[in-house]
Order: C-alpha cells, then structure tokens, then sequence
C-alpha cells in the first residue's frame, strides 16, 4: 500500500514540465514561471486591475511564502495543498463548522471562505504556529490537561479561536468563552471539557 | 470552486463604469461568506468576481448631523462593537451580536449583511432549479417547509435571513445606492420587494448598481430600540423568528412604536397594524397578545411552519415588554 503510494508521487505534471528544460517546449512553459501581469480591465473611469493569478506574499507562523494563487483559491486549500500545513481542517467547506480557523493579521476568519489572492501581505498564524519548539502553547497544554476532544479533528479551530477569544478578554466567564467559540462545532460534543481547558488556560496565562 | 477572475477597482467611479459596460456574469465581492457559498454549490457562475475590499474608506461609522453613517463595508463586528451604535440604538446593537459566529463577524459586512442570499434549502441546493432560479415551480409549498414564510409568500416562500435588515428598518434607516446616473438614497424598507414583484431577487438594487452606506436618523428624546431573536440552535443561527422594536415609551405607554419582524417573510415584515392598536395604550401582554392575534389573521401558515404563528405571539410581546 505504502509502496503504491509512493510510486504515485514520483513523476507528476510539472516534474515533467521541469524536466523538459530546452528547446521551443521550454520556451512555450517560460511564461508559467514569471509573475503573471495583471491584464486590466479598460473602463472609462480608468483602467481597472484584473487577475487571473497573482503572485502573493502572505507571512504564515513568521515564515514568508511568495506563491502564486488563482483567484478561486481560498486560504485553506493554499495552507493545505500548497504549503503542507494540514494541522488546519477542511470539514463543511462552507463557514460553518470552524475546523479552518485561522488567524488573519490577528483577527479569526475561517479560510475556507477567505480567498487567498486577496490575503496578498497579510501575516496569518495556524495551529502549526502557537508552539515554541517542543513547549505547547498553554492553550494547546490545557486542552490535553483537561482533555479537551476526543476525536481531536475540531481541535486546531477550537484552540485557534480560544487563542482570540483570550487575546481580547483575559480573564472570561462561562458565557463570554460560549459565544467566543460559538463558530466551531465538536461534533463528540465535548464541550463542557473544551470550555474548562479555554478557563483553565486563562488562569494559567493570567498568572504567568 | 469554478475558477473566475477578480478585478480590483480602486474607485466607486470605477465600479459604477466598470458594472455599466460589462454586467453579464460579473458579481461583487465584499466580505464572500455568502456569495462564495453561491459558487461553491454552483448556484451562481460567475466570470469576473469585483472586490469591493480594494478601494479605500468604504468602511466606517460616524456620527453626522442628519444621522450616523455607516459604510458599506464595515464588518459586522465592528458594528457590534462599536460604542456609539451601542448607546444610541441598543436595537441594532442587539441585531448585529447576534449575526453568526465571531468569525463570521469579522468577516461579514453590512452591504452584505443586507443584501444576502435567502437559506431556503431548496434554493441552496445544486440540483433543484427553484422559482428563484429561473425553474416553474417552489418545492417548498409542496415540500419541507419548517423554515418559511407565513406572511408574504408567492410564488417562492423564502423569509429574509438578515438580522441588520429588521433593526434598521424599525429604526427608519436609509440606504444609499451608487448607480451609473448618479446615487440615490432611499428608505431601507422600499429596498426590499415580495417575490410576487420580482422572484429572482430579494431587492430592488440594478445589476449596475450596488450599496454603499446605511444611514440612521438621529435618535429621538425618550426613544428605545431592542432586538430579540429566536433560534433553533442556542450558539449560533438564522432567525426562526425575529423582532425588532422601537418606541417612545412612557409611564407603560407608547407614544410612537414601530415592530419589524425577521424569519416570517421574504422581505422585512412590519406589523403596522399592530403598531396602530398599541399606539396611545398601556402595553399590557394582554394588549400585545391581541395585537398579535390581529396580525395572525393574515399569517398563511404551510404545512410545517405553523409553529411560528405561536412564536410571533410570544416574541411580540417579549421584545415589546423590552421597552417599557
């Protein structure tokens, strides 16, 4: 099974492409590779920019990526797919679970909504980005002290959101971490575990 | 997701040139909760996608002479923060806290807010063609329809899913509509149509034009506003039924009073006649309660919505009680 799998991955599209450096070939794939000029569209108030890709620069847990993105691509699948950061879910794809939650210049989105072509500049922070080497975030601590999941696939959005939810209110009571995590859904329905680990956290970061 | 491409004008005179000479296949983009959605489940197809987001100030809340204005692309969370829309119109205060999820907050705006696409499931779903997308009939009449209108329905039973929309009514907003001709600005409660007048399409907004400030007159001596909502789901949820009330109350009686109720039918409801027999009274619940009973004299309940006829009742006198 492994083996199979592995067999898959060796030779895809593009290595193909890149492989095939010279001649007329290599020259007809060039312009994939160069930042795409914005084509415009011409009004008569003015030329309008107008993309079909873009080359984007987004800082993600404090390390850039330059990447270039199609319009309909949206945050999470550029996360996920091209930048390997699976720690961020994709569930209803739709803006209503929470498992893609992410933070935008500091402010929680969920990225499955978010369009990455207009995230161009932005600073984001996943799941991958709240520990400090091997030491866990004190979220992330508590949610194992307290055992905040069972099946753990709504955990990262959960811990994203407490993590804004504690940015802007130090010290919540039981109603204010309701309504501040009140955009994710854990379907184990482990939520009275979830809203001890987000109150103990408090506490911990409180004292520190 | 269907690839399109995505223009970023950097002027309203651009959008408004740009809409003008080219409308087929091209939507506006401002916050994308809800017009995203649309493409995902191919409910729309769009070619050009234009962000609003690129062109600067169209986000803001400042308090003018003639009222405070609100930009179209204000999120909604900065709407429910902001201290100055909580004093004056604890009404609209309420609504938008009670808008989705925080996420959804910070994103969302309230161009958009008002302007959004209605729940109903049949419309959402990919494989029905629905009245409201050009198809012959409503599969909600014959259908399930636990969550649509009782007022106002034919021949599509959506209800209107904003909480904004009611709020601002009740509180006499305006809206301003940038246009190719020029903008106009006219009540909130004319933007919205039934669809006996237009089934496509909630508003009376041009596939040229598009929204770009909300304006509230200022807030009257004695004036209060509340916003109460019921849901099916405690955290977070479309309206079952909504209500938002404002009035000039004193010693238990209303001078003025205005009741807009959400989740009832496809557009705002207000409940004038309501309004008229409260008017000058005591608000008492058995008052309230006969209010309600007058206005259910023109409620037409589908097979499963029935149920909202009794909760109309109990939100009109709730939220109404708010005041006094």
């Amino acid at each position: 099974m492994e083996k199979k799998s592995k067999k898959r991955k060796t030779f895809t599209r593009r290595d193909f492409l890149k492989g095939f450096g010279g001649g007329a070939l290599g020259a007809a794939v060039v312009p994939k590779y160069l930042p795409p000029a914005p084509a415009v569209l011409q009004t008569k108030e003015g030329k309008i920019p107008h993309y079909s890709r873009k080359q984007i620069t987004i800082t993600v847990n404090q390390k850039n990526y330059s990447l270039e993105v199609e319009p309909r691509e949206t945050l999470l699948q550029v996360l996920r797919e091209r930048l390997n950061l699976t720690g961020t879910k994709m569930t209803c794809d739709r803006g209503e679970c929470g498992d893609c939650t992410v933070l935008l210049d500091g402010i929680p989105v969920y990225s499955c909504l978010t369009l990455a072509l207009r995230t161009d500049g932005a600073k984001i922070t996943t799941i991958e980005g709240l520990a400090d080497k091997e030491k866990l975030h004190p979220i992330q601590q508590a949610f194992i002290d307290k055992d905040a999941y069972q099946c753990g696939f709504c955990t990262p959005g959960f811990i994203i959101s407490s993590v804004a939810l504690l940015k802007g209110n130090k010290n919540p009571d039981l109603e204010e971490i309701k309504s501040g995590l009140a955009g994710n859904i854990c379907r184990c329905g482990n939520y009275s575990n979830i809203y001890e680990a987000v109150s103990a956290a408090s506490k911990r970061m409180g004292s520190s | 997701m269907k690839n399109f491409s995505l223009a970023e004008p950097q002027t309203i005179e651009q959008v408004k040139a740009f809409l003008s000479e080219r409308r087929e296949k091209s939507f506006l983009l401002a916050g994308g909760t809800d017009i995203l959605g649309e493409i995902k489940d191919e409910i729309i197809d769009p070619e050009i996608m234009v962000d609003l987001k690129s062109i600067p100030n169209l986000s803001y809340i400042r308090k003018e002479k003639d009222g405070v204005r609100i930009g179209a692309l204000t999120s909604l969370a900065e709407l429910a923060e902001n201290p100055l829309i909580e004093n004056d119109f604890p009404g609209l205060h309420e609504a938008a806290k009670s808008v989705a999820t925080p996420q959804l907050r910070n994103m969302g705006t309230v161009g958009g807010n008002l302007c959004q696409k209605p729940r109903c499931w049949y419309y959402r779903d990919p494989q029905v063609k629905c009245r409201k997308k050009g198809g012959s009939r409503c599969f909600a009449l014959g259908g399930r329809n636990k969550y649509h209108a009782i007022f106002g329905g034919g021949p599509c039973y959506i209800v209107h899913p904003s909480d904004l929309a009611p709020a601002l009514i009740s509180l006499d907003a305006k809206i301003s509509i940038a246009a190719p001709k020029g903008e106009k600005t006219i009540p909130l409660a004319d933007f919205y149509v039934l669809p006996r007048v237009n089934v496509r399409q909630e508003n009376v907004l041009g596939s040229d034009e598009f929204v770009r400030e909300i304006t509230v007159p200022p807030v009257k001596r004695g004036e209060k506003s509340t916003y109460y909502k019921l849901k099916e789901r405690g955290a977070w949820d479309f309206a079952l039924l909504s209500a938002a009330v404002k009035g000039v109350v004193s010693g238990g009686i209303f001078s003025d009073i205005r009741i807009v109720l959400g989740g009832v039918a496809p557009v705002p409801w207000r409940l004038e006649k309501a309004e008229n027999m409260i008017k000058g009274k005591a608000a008492t619940e058995e008052l309230l309660r006969q209010a309600a009973q007058e206005t259910l004299k023109e409620a037409r309940a589908l097979k499963d919505n029935g149920y909202k006829k009794d909760l109309l009742e109990v939100v009109l006198s709730r939220a109404t009680l708010m005041l006094v």
